[in-house]
């Protein structure tokens, strides 16, 4: 087991580096920051000075070993637009898209499984076939548009819920929630409710399809024949037996949240690392953009070793294996 | 925790005190950077910052020159301007203003760290000459400089010294400075509250020295970077003023009835230069030889251009055409010469004929897609018109970040560009746009090398005219030779939008700086 984690973060590493390669490899045609930070009144000399400072004009392979070596510590140093720590920077964000990826994960899987469910034991119903219509509106309709009409619906015609922003958060210690208050609570309804339909919609399909394979399968025949009850045989036998895809696309779904709530940030103003990134695109902030992207491809990285874990704890035979293979 | 008790509190007094806490919610597309008033030199920061840190001399609604910190400026010599500085004025924080702040401010604006040194690169000296008077020696006589310290905010000496912003955020050292989330000035609005790009949260500093206009109380600022959010914001309540609104949303904005946009001319000038420098152009089927440089060429894009089409089509309305390289309200400004030469398919294509290229060439347009309203757009326009023509334009449109560095390493054959002179002074689109490029400084955005001898002794002249007429004189004479010349393409003024709430009444300028002290809000 323990050799097995090693083995996965010795992995880790090799994927965090190719992934700040290649970062640094787009940082190549995405221009440059001097511009943007000079103005318009500077000289070239002023120009060519501070890229020279900024060490922009060193060859690339050089900008690459200093990055490695000062974010090895660390440090991703002073973001070029703000003028602040990258680390800071993505510290304050963290929270608001963890936040925000966490609830909608809750909502995907909390409503996503049991429908999936319903959907495969009445699977011919009305209700079931209306279920299937409703995921294919989801699975296809782009996210920002679902953010549109959803603030035009409930922000600008019923004026129910607020289009923008975290509201108000509690701070508690460096993190802060908008989870503890009523304003908090309500902005995150519309982001969280956008930013879950895909994955909802996805694990919903995904149940559904395994969970009929499951129940044409012999032993499910045989419980039945046993005259267990039907709920035992649903959710103690039928239902487990599909997770084990379901975890994985779960898994790697946790981490497309927490990526790609750049578009939910985006519509909502939502002030997590996503919008960060994007900001910092439009700056060329290059040591917040190597920064985010670093993040995101750990956030990979561990989910992966978790949903990894997971699996032992959910199947069995994979513990038996395990262990016939120690000796 | 200090949020959620600010909140309650502010809850508390709508709800008890009704006439007192007037909350003014702004948006705009981007967020302020820094709360340090000299280390960006960017409209919306040096708006934002001006709330709160303020210059020597500012600007009235109609951008004419008014005392702010000084109370009165002379010239003593031609290269001496003396400030008498105003007496009784406190920093938030209770320190008396003096002229070590004036002193030390000018130093610090000048420091390489911060990037507002274009404003202070002719100052020679800053002396203290009393508690209370200022004198800055220029390396050559500087009539304007006046309007170029309105660009200047003054920071408290002690406060910065204590604070360890002795300097503004150096970049390159990656070391955070205290002044980029913390503010101390004299100015008639306080920072209560920072958070980048979420909220920034200003309150009436009551022991300003003057009468403030506005009846806000508080400003909280929030940026909304997505247009469709901005405006969705809006329209619900949510804020009570924000720019810009999107040329697609205006109608929608005004039609609902309790909103108003407000548009002006922005003193932006939009316009296309080309390079006249190189034996042969870099992107072009044109070889051995450069058409630009034959005026006729020149002359026949400028009027294959449609400039209304480009209005009432690309800008729905919201621009205004312009014959000149300066906006209206740019000091010098020749209104007698805004005019265009007129738009003819017919005389374009004979002087291109008279030209010797008959049937046309082959030739680049570099272009933003991100930078000025509908940028991306014009030139899809512009590449229309000059189709008509028998020119086939290669249209490159690309992000701001990868657009500038490439132009201004002149890679270009043919671009867009757009320009506020930041001093409001005709000198400045002369020195910057059409002079010569050389190394001190002159034409640093003239990317296509446009050259004419004349301008340049012109510009060296009404950089050191203190006679208002003479100089306004000198001025039109250059604009007039660069006009004959078709040294560029002048195109528009593209308009300002500033969407609010009808409780909302403001003084908009052209210099598209939103100033919190001339915003009343109607309360019931």
């Amino acid at each position: 087991m323990l050799a097995f984690i090693l083995r996965r973060l010795a992995q880790a590493v090799l994927v965090l580096l190719s992934v700040a390669f290649i970062a640094f490899m787009l940082f190549q045609y995405v221009g440059d920051p001097v511009t943007n930070i000079l103005g318009q009144d500077a000289t070239p000399q002023q120009r060519q000075q501070l890229r020279a400072d900024l060490g922009l004009d060193r060859p690339f392979p050089l900008q690459f070993a200093r990055f490695v070596v000062n974010a090895a510590q660390g440090e991703f140093g002073l973001s070029l637009r703000q003028g602040r720590k990258v680390s800071s920077l993505i510290a304050e964000r963290l929270p608001a898209t963890l936040e925000l990826a966490a609830v909608a994960a809750v909502l995907a899987l909390a409503i996503g499984i049991p429908a999936g469910v319903y959907a495969a034991i009445r699977r011919g119903s009305v209700g079931s076939q209306a279920m299937m219509v409703l995921s294919l509106l989801g699975v296809s309709l782009p996210n920002f548009l679902i953010g549109i009409l959803l603030i035009l619906e409930f922000a600008v015609v019923l004026k129910w819920l607020p289009s923008f922003g975290r509201g108000e958060v509690v701070a508690l210690g460096p993190w802060t929630t908008g989870l503890l208050t009523v304003d908090g609570l309500k902005h995150l309804i519309l982001p969280a409710i956008t930013l879950s339909v895909f994955q909802l919609t996805l694990i919903l399909r995904l149940v559904r399809s395994e969970m009929l394979e499951v129940l044409r399968a012999d032993y499910i025949k045989f419980a039945r024949a046993r005259g267990l009850p039907t709920r035992a045989i649903y959710f103690g036998h039928a239902l487990k037996n599909t997770l084990v895809p379901v975890i994985t696309i779960t898994g790697l779904q946790l981490g497309t949240l927490i990526a790609f709530a750049i578009i939910t940030e985006t519509v909502f103003q939502w002030p997590g690392m996503g919008l960060l990134f994007i900001q910092a695109v439009q700056f060329a902030d290059i040591p917040v953009m190597a920064a985010y992207l670093c993040l995101i491809a750990l956030i990979f990285v561990i989910i992966n070793l978790i949903v990894d874990l997971l699996y032992f704890v959910v199947d069995p035979r994979l513990r038996i294996e395990k262990a016939a293979g120690a000796h | 925790m200090r949020l959620k008790t600010l909140a309650l509190a502010a809850a508390l007094t709508t709800a008890f005190g009704a006439s007192h806490a007037v909350t003014l919610r702004v948006a705009d597309v981007g967020d302020v950077q820094s709360m340090d008033p000299h280390s960006l030199n960017e409209t919306l920061q040096i708006a934002f910052d001006a709330s709160m840190y303020e210059p020597l001399i500012g600007r009235d609604k109609k951008m004419g020159l008014v005392p702010l910190l000084a109370t009165k400026w002379t010239q003593t010599s031609p290269t001496v301007w003396r400030f008498d500085l105003r007496k009784g004025v406190q920093f938030h924080d209770g320190t008396p203003f003096t002229a070590d702040d004036v002193v030390f401010s000018f130093k610090r604006a000048a420091d390489p760290a911060g990037d507002m040194r274009g404003y202070t690169s002719s100052m020679k000296d800053v002396r203290k000459l009393d508690a209370h008077t200022v004198e800055v020696e220029t390396l050559t006589p500087n009539p304007i400089l006046p309007d170029v310290l309105t660009n200047v905010p003054v920071m408290s000496k002690v406060w910065c010294e204590a604070n360890k912003a002795e300097k503004p955020v150096d970049r390159r050292k990656g070391v955070e400075n205290t002044a980029s989330f913390k503010a101390n000035g004299t100015g008639p609005f306080r920072l209560k509250e920072r958070n980048p790009s979420t909220r920034t949260v200003l309150v009436r500093n009551f022991n300003y020295w003057d009468k403030v206009e506005s009846n806000v109380d508080e400003v909280v600022f929030t940026p909304i970077g997505n247009d469709a959010t901005r405006v969705a914001a809006l329209l619900s309540g949510e804020i009570d003023l924000m720019q810009p609104v999107p040329l697609q949303d205006i109608e929608r904005v005004r039609s609902s009835g309790s909103f108003t946009v407000l548009q002006g001319p922005e003193l932006r000038t939009i316009f296309l230069g080309m390079d006249q420098k190189r034996d042969e152009l870099l992107f072009s089927s044109v070889k051995g030889k450069n058409p630009f440089k034959d005026k006729r060429v020149r002359q026949a894009f400028y009027q294959a251009i449609d400039i209304e089409a480009i209005k009432s089509r690309v800008m729905r309305g919201a621009s205004t055409p312009t014959g000149l390289m300066a906006a209206p309200g740019v000091r010098g400004f020749p209104a007698e010469l805004n005019k265009r030469l007129p738009y003819d398919v017919d005389a374009a294509k004979k002087l291109l004929a008279d030209a010797g290229y008959g049937s046309g060439f082959e030739v680049s347009l570099n272009c933003p897609n991100d930078r000025y309203v509908n940028d991306a757009a014009i030139c899809q326009a512009v590449a229309a018109n000059l189709a008509r023509i028998g020119v086939k334009i290669n249209l490159q449109t690309e992000t701001k970040v990868s657009y500038f560095p490439k132009i201004l390493r002149r890679d270009t054959s043919f671009y867009l560009l757009g320009w506020t002179p930041s001093t409001v002074d005709s000198h400045d689109v002369l020195s910057a746009l059409i002079a010569t490029p050389d190394d001190k400084g002159q034409g640093t955005f003239n990317l296509g090398a446009y050259s004419n001898p004349k301008i340049d002794e012109l510009a060296a002249k009404i950089q050191s005219e203190t006679d208002d007429t003479k100089r306004n004189a000198l001025i039109r004479e250059a604009f007039k030779l660069h006009q004959d010349d078709v040294g560029h393409i002048p195109l528009h003024q593209q308009a300002l939008a500033w969407g609010f709430s009808n409780k909302v009444s403001l003084a908009q300028l052209p210099d598209n700086r939103m100033f919190f002290k001339w915003i009343t809000l109607k309360t019931r």
